[in-house]
């Protein structure tokens, strides 16, 4: 029996890193100091026993070698126009760069998950910048927490104890007594549960709402109608005394601002809000960011190509237009003729209609668990699980890069390993 | 008669959980479920736990109804996930988001069954 210490957790973007795990015989037989979720995904689930594939996808599978499924994942991908290579955020950076060769290699489209989720962020950022900070300084600092459009009880079920809401920290030592938490939401939500100030607002107007706070901020309370997007202009007075009077603010958004109607311009006016916020006094802000790794792929994308995601290789030079070049984009014009969705899961995540263009062309899935992307895939490359049977590097919500620890030694090839060889057969069946 | 509900998707705890065992019963449960307050549920004349088809302009599935008193009224939430993605707007407005929030839709009762993770991606074949 081994037991692990200080492991981290690969499942959300908190990465906790005081996990403990027991290990007996090369399997996990307990978790301790995980959430429900990330203790879920740690134990394991049933996996994809052999590499398979098909032509026909209303056929069965057949189960292959790995060296056959690999050539066969090769042959589609070298035979394609415009191939979306989609996913990411479930793998390490170590395969985010062998990911990126291969999109350059092919000439093809590399996407993550951040576009269905925080890419409109990334969007706005690009636009403004960001003021923002670490977890470590909001545990250590901050006095005013809003949850906007996001719900951690839910999704980050930590967070608000390690980091946001509960813990002492070195300017914060009377941990939840000394903060104000402020939710903003549609409906109100077990995490609004735990508010001192809930503000419900009317679906799809979070961007009303911020530029009537940023008006009262700039002296033009005048200006405000009695009510905003179902918020009585009383409430928002209070709200906004509360967060001119923070001495460390901390914005916190989901879905609920990158999802909604108005998509980035609500991010980007948020950015608005909070740099004008720091002229009264300190105040950041942070998308929560949902696969523990979602992150990371931004930041190697970056530096590898100069861009977040939905970077598009077709020219030669990386491009990036998201409403051109984003997965959803290029699935819902028919663009794409070929697809490799790895370490995310696009047949359960993506809208009806992308799903059924992906049903028309040929799939590679490279993923530990049989999932929908699975049932439109026509190759699937089972993975090791990175996090648990793999070391490497993850980025945390904040950008604080860490360490990711083997729990346990693999069955299947890892994502690196697997691009590896992809990137070999590729470039051998093209030079032929 | 159908109940006109916004129709919002998002993460929740149980859909969390079961992510990485989508062929599982627990996933289903999680996920193939719309929430509505007890008030809309009362105008619907079902109990919790009955099937409701959800119609949008992009799409219909069937789903359990389940009571969630922390949404206002016509307010719906369906957890992220295949069944959440049948009825979603795929028009990502130029900006690479597809609308997963604020969808207009019905919800009607119905005595169809909740489709199988396997049998709903069949149907896009
Ligand atoms: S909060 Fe996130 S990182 Fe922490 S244990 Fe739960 S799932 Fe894992």
């Amino acid at each position: 029996m081994t037991v692990i210490t200080d492991a981290l957790c690969p499942f959300c973007g908190c990465l906790c890193d005081d996990i403990s795990v027991v290990v007996e015989d090369n399997k996990i037989v307990d978790v301790k100091n995980a959430c429900k979720i990330g203790a879920s995904k740690i134990r394991g689930h049933h996996r994809i026993k052999s590499p398979m594939i098909r032509d026909d996808k209303n056929s069965d599978f057949k189960e292959v070698s790995y060296d056959e499924a690999i050539d066969k994942a090769a042959q589609i991908l070298a035979g394609s126009k415009r191939a979306l290579l989609y996913g990411w955020a479930s793998a390490l950076c170590e395969a985010h760069k062998k990911g990126i060769l291969l999109a350059e290699e092919l000439g093809a489209v590399i996407d993550n998950t951040a576009t269905v989720c925080h890419a409109p962020s990334a969007l706005a950022i690009h636009e403004k910048g960001v003021p923002t900070a670490t977890l470590g300084q909001i545990k250590n600092r901050a006095d005013v927490v809003i949850f906007w459009g996001c719900n951690p009880v839910h999704s980050h079920p930590r967070h608000m104890g390690r980091y946001s809401v509960f813990p002492r920290g070195f300017f914060s030592g009377k941990g939840r007594r000394g903060r104000k938490i402020i939710v903003v939401d549609v409906r109100k939500t077990n995490t609004a549960g735990i508010a001192d100030e809930y503000v419900e607002i009317q679906q799809g107007s979070d961007y009303l709402i911020i530029s009537a706070l940023r008006a009262i901020l700039s002296g033009h309370e005048d200006v405000v109608p009695e009510s905003v997007g179902g918020v009585a202009r009383k409430d928002l007075l209070r709200i906004a005394a509360i967060l001119k009077e923070a001495k460390f603010g901390t914005l916190f958004f989901g879905m609920g601002l990158t999802q909604s109607k108005s998509r980035y311009k609500n991010i980007d006016n948020a950015i608005s809000l909070v740099t004008e916020l720091n002229s009264f006094n300190k105040f950041i802000m942070m998308p929560m960011r949902g696969h523990y790794n979602v992150t990371g792929f931004g930041q190697v994308c970056t530096w590898e190509t100069g861009f977040a995601t939905a970077v598009d290789f077709s020219s030669g030079a990386p491009y990036y237009n998201p409403g051109e070049t984003a997965a959803n984009d290029l699935l819902y014009r028919k663009e794409v003729d070929a697809a490799m969705i790895i370490a995310g899961d696009a047949g359960a995540h993506f809208p009806a209609n992308s799903v059924r263009e992906l049903a028309k062309i040929p799939v590679v899935q490279v993923d530990p668990y049989w999932n929908p992307t699975t049932e439109v895939a026509n190759v699937v490359i089972p993975s090791a699980i990175s996090g648990v049977e793999l070391e490497g590097t993850a980025y945390r919500m904040d950008g604080v890069s860490l360490r990711m620890r083997k729990m346990i030694e693999p069955e299947h090839l890892a994502d690196e390993e697997i691009l590896d060889r992809l990137i070999a057969r590729v470039r051998e069946i093209r030079g032929e | 008669m159908a109940l006109k509900i916004t129709l919002i998707t998002g993460r929740t705890i149980n859909q969390g959980v079961s992510i990485e065992n989508k062929t599982g019963q627990d996933y289903l449960k999680a996920t193939a479920c719309c929430e509505l307050n007890s008030k809309n549920i009362g105008i619907l004349g079902r109990e919790p736990g009955s099937n409701v088809r959800v119609k949008t302009d992009y799409g219909e599935v069937v789903v359990t109804l389940k009571e969630n008193e922390g949404n206002p009224d016509s307010i719906g939430f369906i957890p992220m996930g295949p069944w959440a993605n049948a009825v979603v707007d795929p028009d990502t407005r130029g900006c690479g988001m597809p609308g997963f929030k604020g969808i207009p839709a019905d919800v009607e009762v119905t005595d169809d069954k909740v489709l199988l993770m396997k049998e709903l991606i069949a149907g896009y074949k």
